[in-house]
């Protein structure tokens, strides 16, 4: 089973339905089709081992998916937003391949050794040229699809490999062929290089849904589109909802057409999400929980959940609001702890999955368990009925005299203090604790005190859970994908113990 | 007839195609319409016609899973024929109703 496949089946069940695009004047799934076998002839004449794509969301991008996956070679997108050199490092490990730049992108790729450099404009005019359509080749063999560097907020990036089988075995196993009705359209504004714009491609040709393109996200283009273009569907990460919110309360728009909004990647405020709920009463608000190793979702907090969560009193019912909802049907997830033992609703470990999805594969490293488990790194829990709860990044727990806290909890709360602007939790050393509670954050409208701050959170939470080393600054330190690097202020903090607490 | 993961079939009597999901050991023949399925890439016997016993149709996107074998099939293209295992019907599994999440 492989990618090109799902293209192939949604051709030839709804072949004249609008695969990318407007309604009127979009691209259907014969025409996505026939220009991936163009492009797949086109790619054939260019000796390269994989097919890398360095631009902005479009229509390109799924022909050059898809071509790639004609042609039998990886699909590699970079992320356009780092630096030139760091840019031109990830292109020179992709080599040798052939790389689809951006036309005023092309000038900060030139010259790195082993790379064949393509304009976007001109893939495109060959995937529309009639000379390369209608020509026969022989099945390739296909094994990588595609291959995708994580961001790495420690160290070089590594590449995460997904083959052919693990993302076709997430398509059919998550989403009913062509189910989609035909007005429905979602909007694409998650990256290109992020797993969530991969599978959002997938997804979206074999469930016969439209998708429309933000080419670059910004929260007034993301509301305009929305509304211009009917959308239905969307899927957005936390920090894009706070955005889109703050838009739509600004402009008074109420986005009819929208019925569906799933968000991921990192974890959602509840003040956010419960904004949300309050705005888009219409709306069903879906949590998806996935890695990149996992070939995106494994975990789903379905509207449902959302609407029995927000309106119970029951608090083991009302937190499932914070939860990941639960595993998908097609896989195995359990929690272990530190020796591998599986542990029971309540007790906090490390997250383990296992399914015909799960890659856990870097490029000349695999880390799937023989027996096929994977450990994702991160810590979490799972309540009595099976709903997950995730904890953070595994090595950024703190654990204070035996109990782990969640950094996330915490900033969360501190995030809604009117004074707060920007916040960070994580652990640092302790003689007696083994590990405190710091904070590093950034204020605005004055300075809050600490005790302040620290009342604020104790009165929320408890106070174990209360930072006990604060430190004030003008920013926090982020990577280039957006990803707070923690570990970079757990170092310094750690070093220096500013301020404790009274 | 070797059922290879990823191998693709297609039937000797009517539109129908599948793409081998979960393979099986051993030797078994998959049919559709009553008479065996072809290999994707090789031309289709002459003169035979679905019988009547397995004409119930297959659909694109349906996936077709065998308990006795463990063999899973996704039909990629829909016909009139129904599937079966050395005469024995195999049925579609329940469709799966999860909400979009990308």
């Amino acid at each position: 089973m492989h990618t090109a496949l799902l293209l192939e089946m949604a051709a030839g069940a709804l072949g004249d339905r609008i695969a990318t695009g407007s309604i009127d004047g979009g691209v259907s799934y014969d025409e996505l089709a026939a220009r991936a076998r163009a492009g797949g002839h086109w790619l054939r004449g260019h000796a390269a081992a994989n097919v890398v794509f360095v631009g902005l969301n479009g229509a390109a991008l799924p022909t050059a998916l898809f071509a790639a996956a004609e042609t039998g070679r990886p699909f590699a997108p970079l992320n356009y937003r780092l630096p030139d050199a760091e840019l031109r490092r990830l292109l020179a490990r992709t080599a040798p391949s052939l790389a689809v730049v951006d036309d005023d992108m092309l000038a900060r790729v030139e010259g790195v050794e082993g790379v064949t450099v393509v304009s976007r404009s001109a893939f495109e005019t060959a995937a529309v040229d009639p000379a390369n359509r209608d020509n026969e080749h022989p099945e390739p063999d296909r094994d990588i699809a595609v291959l995708l560097f994580t961001s790495g907020t420690t160290g070089d990036p590594k590449v995460a490999v997904l083959r052919h089988r693990h993302l076709a075995s997430y398509v059919i196993s998550t989403v009913e062929f062509m189910h989609a009705e035909e007005d429905e359209a979602t909007l694409v504004s998650v990256p290109p290089y992020h797993i969530a714009g991969i599978a959002a491609i997938l997804t979206s040709v074999y469930g016969g849904r439209r998708t429309v393109y933000l080419p670059t996200f910004t929260p007034e283009d993301w509301v305009s589109m929305a509304a211009a273009e009917n959308v239905t569907h969307a899927m957005v990460v936390p920090t894009m909802l706070g955005r889109i919110l703050e838009v739509l309360e600004k402009r008074g728009e109420a986005l009819p057409a929208l019925r569906a909004l799933s968000y991921g990647g990192g974890r959602m405020p509840e003040p956010v999400i419960e904004k949300a709920l309050r705005l888009l009463p219409n709306v069903d608000f879906v949590n998806a929980y996935g890695l990149t190793e996992t070939s995106s979702t494994i975990a789903v907090l379905t509207a449902d959940d959302h609407r029995a969560a927000i309106g119970s009193d029951d608090p083991a019912v009302r937190r499932r609001l914070g939860s990941v909802g639960r595993p998908l049907p097609s896989l195995e997830l359990e929690i272990r702890d530190p020796d591998g033992a599986v542990l029971g609703p309540g007790q906090s470990g490390e997250v383990y999955v296992r399914g015909e999805q799960i890659s856990g594969e870097y490029l000349h490293k695999k880390v799937l368990q023989d027996d096929g488990w994977f450990a994702t790194n991160d810590a979490g829990w799972l309540d009595d009925d099976g709903y997950l709860f995730v904890e953070g990044r595994l090595d950024d727990v703190i654990v204070r005299g035996g109990e782990n806290i969640s950094p996330g909890e915490i900033e969360d709360v501190l995030r809604t203090h009117p004074q707060v602007a920007d916040v960070a939790v994580f652990g640092v050393p302790d003689n007696e604790w083994g590990e405190k509670v710091a904070c590093a954050l950034v204020a605005r409208d004055g300075h809050p005190s600490v005790d302040e701050l620290a009342g604020w959170v104790k009165s929320r939470l408890r106070s174990t859970k209360t930072p006990e080393v604060w430190s004030f600054r003008d920013a926090l330190p982020y990577n280039d994908t957006g990803k707070l690097l923690r570990r970079q202020l757990k170092a310094e903090l750690a070093a220096a113990q500013p301020v404790a607490a009274a | 007839m070797e059922l290879k993961p990823g191998s693709r079939w297609k039937s000797a009597v009517c539109d129908t195609e599948v793409v081998v999901v979960r393979a099986t050991a051993g030797d078994i023949a998959l049919e559709c319409g009553g008479h065996p399925m072809v290999a994707h890439a090789d031309a289709k016997p002459a003169g035979l016609a679905v019988s009547a016993d397995h004409a119930g149709g297959t659909q694109p996107g349906k996936r077709f899973a065998d308990d006795v074998t463990g063999l899973e099939v996704l039909c990629t293209k829909g016909g009139k024929g129904s599937l079966s295992l050395d005469g024995r019907a195999i049925g579609a599994k329940e469709a799966k109703k999860l909400p979009a999440s990308d």
